[in-house]
């Protein structure tokens, strides 16, 4: 990741109000110190050094990495901006690493764009971009260019931060939930729904005290690992928004199979699994932002889990389930009491059921 | 999850359904048809489909899945009044999560939140009530609904108002009971129920009691079951062993929670803020007799119905729905003309349909569309 632009020579500009203001969005002196002060101070860089309109990546310097550049991004509007286990910038930074290694892509240059509502402490924003900064450094990527807008009150909530990522991925590896095959092995890394319970339980308004805190993680030293283990894992997914149960929908669909998972076999903490009770909510429906979802062929599957279980952040990974022939497109699930029912895509939101 | 997976064993489940199976084997029972067991409660139906409990037992049983989901039951005239006063621009409408969905003949509640009215989701009317003490300026509204279960929750609400003397709270109230409507159910010609699984949470609060006409004027053996699959397997078990011996009683198999006189301090304050309303309109079965509370004249200051203007129109059933038949065991799901064609949980038709535990969407979701959830191997 080498770069020939040269250091920025000039001096950064230092913010003393104490709340943002629309005066930060309007592109004078008030949004230079802002932006000096909070972001560049923060992600210093090489590369985003020069704060030209946008970053300058030399393709040799990318093409030590393989022959495809992967590109994706990802829109954070998480409500509360802090919670057990992270906050809105780690999650921007380990959102978009992992959806780029789950393509088996090696992550390398992120950009990093916040929309802030006028009135936002500037203090946390100073916070989340100090997380951006630790979480990118954590996962040895680099803010290659940004941007920040400030919007009148009402028109966001609070913050919001788009980061998209560039990686490259190596010759003659290619990822597809389209792959899977009768007789594959279906995979966790770890603990289930973390996230999801989480984020409502620190929203507050269910007066809920738990010990849950989100699995936030950039998953791509972990991926890498698995891919040398089991190189002809089939598929990678992070089960995100809709969980466990959407992406293994998805995986059906797309590659026209069957797919059996065993309830006994999922991770999930008593906490985790308590707390849906409580709320008549669906575990295998909620969010996580540090599991994922491997789909490997047999022969591979013990290597593939031993490699997950190497790493931290795999140390609790689980084979769920397999692929099979049967109805194609069709998840089904075999209850811990014994019988099976069918695991669909959610509908809407998950609701709490009242009774 | 201690207390939990203790009624979730399946071990226990397996030996349970051993038993069923012999009981089935060595009786005359079922030997013409399949017997009909309905459980009235939504909370059955939930666990039945998220345990695979039907696939789970010999084919001579066929469980109906009963009107007991008060989400489900609610008619579209009752939701259009909801967002009539959640469009208030005073109002902050307040509701249970799952009531959000439910479709009136315009929009629902998600739908007019999305347009700006304000609707929040709470956990209980004391939530609402909270919010009405920190927004004296603004009219909360609690969408009250539910069967005896809710009632005291929202009666006691309403008490602890009056002595604060908070006015600027009051309730849509939609509570409804459930021993009428299993009357209906059982004066209906086409019914042919062997057996009831009583409601586990309704039966905490009013008893046992209120259920002895099921067995004493219809014959029929009623279970107060819980909701874990193996009290639901132990009381179907229970149901089947008072058949083979020929006795109708009504049975308490859920008696860690349920006492047999119900819960005295609920019923006094269910007694004290409600009186039963000449009828109540249900969806799916029509206006039933005395099926419905409304607030007692002293408590009207806390009744949103007298305290806003609401529409309050009737509006019929789509014609194709047969969420009626469903109810009542004359057809499954499946059978249905529109089910998971011009009625799916996206853009439920019928009532069965809009909650997880309405039988057509259970069986939409956790069943897959026009078909039975195959049978364990």
């Amino acid at each position: 990741m080498s770069t020939e632009m040269p250091r920025r020579a000039r001096a950064l500009g230092r913010i003393v109000a104490q709340t943002v203001t629309l005066a930060h969005g309007g592109g004078g002196k008030a949004m230079k110190d802002l932006i000096d002060d909070v972001f560049v101070r923060a992600f210093d860089n090489p590369t985003l050094a020069p704060l030209e309109d946008q970053a300058r990546l030399t393709l040799a310097g990318l093409a030590e990495y393989g022959d495809r550049l992967a590109l994706t991004t990802d829109a954070y509007v998480v409500d509360p901006l802090f919670f057990p286990g992270g906050d809105i910038g780690k999650l921007a930074v380990c959102g978009t690493v992992n959806d780029l290694a789950v393509g088996g892509a090696v992550p390398l240059y992120l950009s990093c764009a916040v929309i802030a509502e006028e009135g936002l402490p500037v203090a946390v924003l100073r916070r989340v971009a100090q997380s951006i900064a630790d979480a990118t450094r954590e996962a040895g990527v680099v803010i290659a260019t940004g941007d920040t807008k400030i919007v009148p009150k009402g028109a966001c909530d609070k913050l919001f931060v788009t980061t998209s990522g560039i990686g490259v991925v190596r010759q003659g590896l290619d990822l597809g939930v389209h792959r899977a095959q009768p007789g594959d092995a279906v995979l966790v890394n770890g603990w289930l729904g973390d996230h999801g319970a989480a984020i409502l339980a620190a929203r507050g308004d269910l007066s809920l005290e738990t010990p849950i805190a989100s699995d936030c993680a950039a998953l791509h030293r972990l991926i890498a690992a698995l891919l040398e283990a089991a190189p002809q894992t089939r598929c990678l997914r992070d089960a995100t928004r809709g969980g466990v149960a959407t992406v293994l929908n998805e995986i059906a669909q797309a590659s026209g199979v069957a797919i059996e998972i065993d309830d006994a076999r999922m991770p999930m903490r008593d906490a985790v699994r308590g707390f849906c009770e409580i709320l008549g909510l669906d575990p295998l429906y909620l969010g996580n932002e540090g599991k994922i979802i491997a789909v490997v062929p047999p022969d591979q599957c013990d290597a593939a889990l031993a490699a997950m279980r190497r790493d931290p952040l795999g140390r609790d990974a689980a084979v769920v389930g397999r692929i099979d022939h049967g109805e194609t497109g069709r998840v089904t699930l075999r209850t811990a009491l014994g019988g099976r029912r069918i695991v669909d895509m959610l509908v809407g939101e998950q609701l709490p059921r009242i009774c | 999850m201690k207390y939990v997976d203790e009624f979730r064993d399946r071990g226990k489940a397996v030996a349970l359904i051993g038993e069923i199976r012999r009981l089935l084997a060595r009786s005359k029972l079922a030997r013409q048809r399949p017997l009909q067991i309905m459980e009235v409660c939504g909370g059955h139906t939930h666990s039945i489909f998220r345990y695979g409990i039907e696939g789970m037992l010999p084919e001579e049983i066929e469980l109906v899945h009963g009107p007991g989901c008060p989400v489900c039951v609610l008619p579209m005239g009752r939701v259009d009044d909801c967002v009539a006063i959640a469009e208030r621009p005073e109002v902050i409408f307040t509701t249970f999560g799952d009531a959000m969905r439910v479709p009136g003949s315009k929009k629902n509640l998600l739908q007019a939140k999305a347009e700006g009215a304000d609707v929040r989701m709470v956990y209980s009317p004391l939530d609402a009530l909270a919010l009405a003490r920190k927004h004296p300026e603004r009219e909360v509204v609690f969408f009250a609904i539910g069967f005896e279960t809710t009632m005291p929750s929202t009666a006691l609400t309403v008490l602890r108002a009056e002595v604060e003397g908070i006015r600027n709270f009051s309730v849509f109230c939609n509570h409804i009971t459930i021993v009428p409507t299993i009357k209906a159910v059982l004066d209906s010609p086409d019914m042919h129920l062997d057996g009831f699984l009583g409601p586990g949470h309704v039966s905490m609060v009013v008893g046992a009691a209120p259920f002895r006409f099921v067995a004493e004027y219809y014959n029929k053996p009623l279970i107060i079951s819980g909701l874990e699959p193996l009290d639901i397997l132990q009381s179907i078990w229970m149901v089947l062993k008072q058949l083979d011996q020929g006795r109708c009683e009504v049975e308490n198999q859920y008696a860690r929670i349920v006492p047999p006189a119900g819960n005295a301090q609920a019923l006094r304050a269910v007694a004290r803020v409600y009186e039963l309303r000449e009828f109540f309109e249900w969806r799916g079965l029509g206006s039933i007799d005395h099926s419905g509370v409304r607030f007692r004249e002293r408590y009207a200051g806390f009744d949103a119905e007298r305290k806003f203007a609401v529409p309050n129109a009737r509006i019929a059933d789509p014609k194709s729905c047969q969420c009626g038949e469903v109810l009542k065991g004359v057809i499954k799901p499946w059978q249905c003309k529109v089910f998971g064609s011009a009625c799916t949980p996206e853009r439920p038709l019928g009532a069965l349909m809009v909650s997880s535990e309405g039988a057509c969407a259970a069986y939409y979701q956790y069943g897959g569309a026009r078909r039975k959830p195959e049978a364990v191997p």
